[in-house]
């Protein structure tokens, strides 16, 4: 598997974003120059504005004259976390939820995937902004309103391969040896499931670190003085104009990160589910 | 068909029932409280914020609050903004018409850029276009859109000077917040597209239109294309519910006065009616878009049929 992946140029390009932004995460104390938070005197001119690159501060300053490539080291700890986090609860929810009601069927099953058109159909980044505005912003928050809406399509995939896989003689041979329900969902349907709860998990991913950036741009994401490649931005943005480095060098951040775990979760999905090739 | 869109009908009013319950649930079990909040920082006057409760009815229990609201619902009736002292409705009405002409703008983008590049990928598939295409349209998916935004904003307004910075009424002002909004479902559309006019142009018609010595621009774009769009079509329905709540994070990047700007004003200040309001017309809107999709399917291609 591994090997069918690193052929691809693309999924190369994207594995090596992911480790770059996990060694920045991982190896933050010891990688930025400056602490996050100081505010150096002469981290701003002589009129207050941030200071563009220069030898000193190598990404330049912010406005309130701390180093942004400190910033964007320790950013890259909150965006990992969050994308990781929040996607494996969603997977988890996602998956229980679509298995109980593809295996067990009838009344629950029945109510579990109504339960689901009704969460799909409800709007999940208007849902999110609401949750994360009115509850006391905070990284957990940030975390639990994500997983709460980015559970329904992985469910969806789930419930339906739980279905046809139910179906399927295996089971049907199981069945007839007398096989207890245990034996057949964990021996036989959860190992059929593990690659599309690898593809779906990392395109999860993607979406959730753009959801992060979006609510923490709005300003009721990860808060201040943590920093997150959201909030630098939304920080940030009145000097777009004067000093526009402050919001592309973090928005092209957000967008590789995002991007590579596109990239490498669509070929994941050409990999391990031919099936579904090319569609979203 | 009427039967089909009865029944539709009826599942679409049971789900707008289940989520006005859920909103409404959700806006009563959290911490901040719309009494304080129009009470205003400063007033901590017990008696001054019980009054105010009273007076909305805030102190009743879950459900009697939530029958009163659902009562007046039937009556077209959203309750009035505890802050903006207007009735939900007519502010809706009155927001409503700018993210229309948003959306459709974005529609427009979103089918232009999308088809587009979906053509030409699969028309040179495996080639370097395809390649550089199919990039492009997962750059245009892992894009926030609020950089997005501010990314054409810095080019075209600030640097070329080419389009105005933001505001609402021209049709050069609605260029820039439209494409943001449609650029990411272009790069959706631009896969699906390509993936779909693949299956298309493998299939015998297109075969003997080639065979009949029809020029490949007529076979592509008159014998290969309608049949090629049928997958998008459904999508559109689908995009709705989307494009209402990214215009949150647009229209604040370009102060575009519509329904995302008054969501966002009312988020902040816990206004509770009509984020209420602005929840069920989306979720309506989103029900009505996924059912006006599945209509027109069969209506183009006749080999779908309604269920």
């Amino acid at each position: 598997m591994l090997r069918s992946l690193l052929r691809r140029p693309l999924a190369l390009f994207g594995l090596f974003i992911i480790l770059v932004v996990v060694i920045a995460a991982v190896f933050a104390p010891w990688l930025a120059p400056y602490p996050p938070d100081e505010q150096f005197f002469d981290g701003l001119t002589i009129e207050g504005s941030p200071l563009p690159p220069n030898p000193t501060f190598l990404l330049g300053t912010d406005l309130l004259g701390r180093d942004l490539l400190s910033r964007l080291l320790y950013g890259a700890q909150t965006s990992l976390a969050v994308g990781v986090i929040a996607n494996s609860i969603a997977v988890g929810i996602g998956t229980l939820i679509g298995v109980t009601a593809g295996f067990f069927g009838g009344f629950i099953g029945a109510a579990l995937m109504r339960f689901t058109d009704l969460t799909a159909s409800f709007p999940a980044l208007l849902l999110a902004i609401v949750l994360a505005a009115i509850f006391e912003p905070s990284l957990w928050i940030v975390i639990v309103v994500i997983a709460m809406v980015n559970w329904v399509q992985l469910c969806r995939t789930i419930y339906t391969q739980t279905r046809s896989l139910a179906e399927r003689e295996f089971v049907e041979a199981e069945v007839a040896i007398g096989a207890g329900w245990p034996r057949i969902l964990f021996r036989h349907l959860i190992p059929h499931l593990v690659p599309l709860m690898i593809v779906w998990g990392t395109l999860g991913i993607s979406i959730t670190v753009l959801l992060e950036a979006t609510l923490s741009f709005l300003g009721i994401g990860v808060q201040p003085p943590i920093p997150s490649w959201g909030n630098i931005i939304n920080e940030n943005q009145t000097y777009f104009l004067t000093a526009p480095w402050l919001v592309f060098i973090p928005g092209a951040a957000i967008l590789l990160l995002s991007l590579a775990f596109n990239l490498v979760g669509e070929a994941l999905r050409d990999v391990l589910d031919p099936t579904q090739k090319g569609h979203y | 068909m009427a039967v089909y869109v009865l029944r539709r009908l009826g599942q679409a009013i049971l789900i707008l029932v289940l989520i006005s319950f859920t909103t409404f649930f959700l806006l009563y079990v959290v911490p901040a409280d719309p009494a304080q909040m129009m009470a205003g920082r400063g007033t901590n006057s017990a008696a001054t914020i019980a009054s105010i409760r009273e007076q909305l009815g805030l102190d009743q229990p879950f459900l009697v609050q939530y029958g009163r609201y659902l009562q007046n619902l039937l009556h077209g009736d959203l309750g009035r903004s505890y802050l903006q002292k207007a009735e939900v409705t007519e502010l809706i009405a009155s927001r409503l018409p700018a993210t229309l002409v948003l959306m459709a703008g974005a529609i427009f983008f979103e089918i232009a850029i999308g088809l587009t590049m979906g053509l030409l990928a699969a028309v040179w598939r495996g080639t370097k276009v395809d390649q550089a295409l199919m990039v492009a349209s997962f750059v245009f998916v892992s894009t926030p859109q609020f950089l997005m935004g501010i990314l054409l904003l810095y080019v075209f307004a600030v640097h070329l000077d080419w389009l105005p910075m933001g505001g609402y009424g021209s049709l050069a002002q609605l260029i820039l917040p439209a494409l943001t909004l449609g650029i990411l479902g272009a790069g959706w559309y631009s896969r699906v597209m390509r993936s779909s006019m693949l299956d298309v142009l493998r299939q015998d018609f297109i075969r003997t239109a080639k065979a009949k010595g029809l020029a490949p621009a007529i076979v592509v774009l008159v014998h290969a294309l309608p049949n090629a769009i049928l997958p998008i079509i459904a999508l559109i329905g689908a995009d709705v519910g989307y494009f209402l709540s990214q215009t949150v994070v647009v229209e604040s990047v370009f102060g575009w006065p519509g329904i995302g700007q008054l969501t966002w004003q009312a988020i902040q200040r816990v206004d509770i009616p009509i984020i209420m309001g602005v929840t069920l017309v989306t979720a309506c809107l989103v029900v009505l878009g996924n059912l006006v999709a599945d209509l027109i399917a069969p209506l183009i291609d006749p080999r779908i049929k309604l269920r």
